[in-house]
């Protein structure tokens, strides 16, 4: 716990650019240095702040896309009619600065010793805090088993493909397109439903640990389809986000 | 649309001083014990609005008015958070 922050209390920080890199043509993956950060959890989120030269503030939260002990990274989707995503994804340099107050939840987290199996359902953007419970998986060289189930309009707008290809060695990882496939796709198309599930998800005696992250309709599709699978409501961790 | 309670998870800290989303809060109106994170939550309108996601009936609202954060938790029963480790 470094840092002069007051433990428990959600101080603002100033935090610097790093590094920023292109995901896909609408989303890219900030890297933050920021000294008094007290540490994540895989699946916590955080608050940004930007102040314009006239005091007009906008805040909004973004789930961290990085693992424990790994340094704080968002990964921000652009909405074109957004206030706040434009600016991060377009004019964002490293070396600018921006208010971050963070960690955030305690609640849609995973750590190693929470064991498993894991079961991940992402909408879109949706997949950055699954992101970071998988690469905390990798990091602490747990064994638990994991399932992703990514849903994706089509394969170029899937964040983070070539790093959850590269878990397909010790992790199930699926895509679903849809809206586009490439010619010869084999894996699944269109939007989730039972029969993805029934080849997916644990059975519900294994008591898997799921999340589903995503925007509210998506997230509300997949729990509605995992509770009539006989998943109890407890045990289904659900975050939804929409735009602005 | 309705988005859940890990929304407003840094607007539970300001309030409560932890991290409340793994909070069980029961309704006062229909029993239901869920935590906050699992809430309905609307922020659209001039305050926010936190409803039971079994019942719909209103858990909270907080409103800013300048610097004071005015909260109305009338439809929470009870709330039980875990004791913060130190």
């Amino acid at each position: 716990m470094a840092g002069t922050a007051v433990r428990g209390r959600l101080n603002w920080h100033v935090a610097t650019v790093a590094s920023v890199t292109d995901e896909t043509d609408t989303v890219r993956t900030i890297t933050l240095d920021l000294p008094d950060w007290p540490g994540h959890q895989a699946g916590q989120h955080l608050d940004v702040r930007l102040t314009a030269e006239d005091g007009y503030a906008a805040e909004r939260s973004y789930s961290i896309a990085a693992a424990a002990g790994e340094p704080v990274a968002i990964t921000v989707e652009r909405l074109d009619d957004g206030e706040v995503s434009p600016y991060l994804t377009r004019e964002l340099r490293p070396g600018d600065q921006m208010e971050v107050r963070g960690p955030i939840g305690n609640w849609f987290t995973w750590a190693p010793g929470d064991g498993g199996p894991l079961l991940l359902i992402a909408g879109g953007s949706g997949v950055v805090p699954l992101r970071a419970i998988l690469r905390q998986r990798q990091r602490s060289g747990s064994t638990v088993p994991a399932r992703l189930l990514y849903s994706s309009r089509s394969l170029e707008d899937v964040i983070y493909r070539h790093e959850l290809d590269q878990y397909r060695g010790t992790a199930d990882v699926r895509y679903t397109l849809t809206r586009r496939q490439p010619p010869g796709w084999d894996g699944f198309s269109g939007r989730v439903d039972d029969a993805m599930l029934a080849r997916i998800a644990w059975p519900a005696r294994q008591r898997p640990l799921t999340f589903v992250c995503g925007p509210t309709r998506f997230v509300e599709a997949v729990a509605g389809l995992l509770v009539a699978r006989h998943y109890p409501e407890t045990q289904v961790k659900t975050e939804r986000f929409g735009g602005a | 649309m309705a988005l859940d309670g890990n929304a407003i998870g840094g607007l539970f800290i300001e309030i409560f001083g932890a991290d409340m989303t793994s909070a069980q809060a029961t309704c006062a109106a229909c029993g239901a014990v869920r935590p906050l994170a699992d809430t309905l939550v609307y922020l659209r309108g001039p305050g926010t609005v936190v409803r039971c996601r079994q019942c719909t009936n209103v858990l909270m609202v907080i409103c800013r008015i300048r610097e004071l954060n005015c909260v109305d938790l009338s439809g929470i029963k009870t709330l039980h958070a875990t004791v913060p480790q130190a």
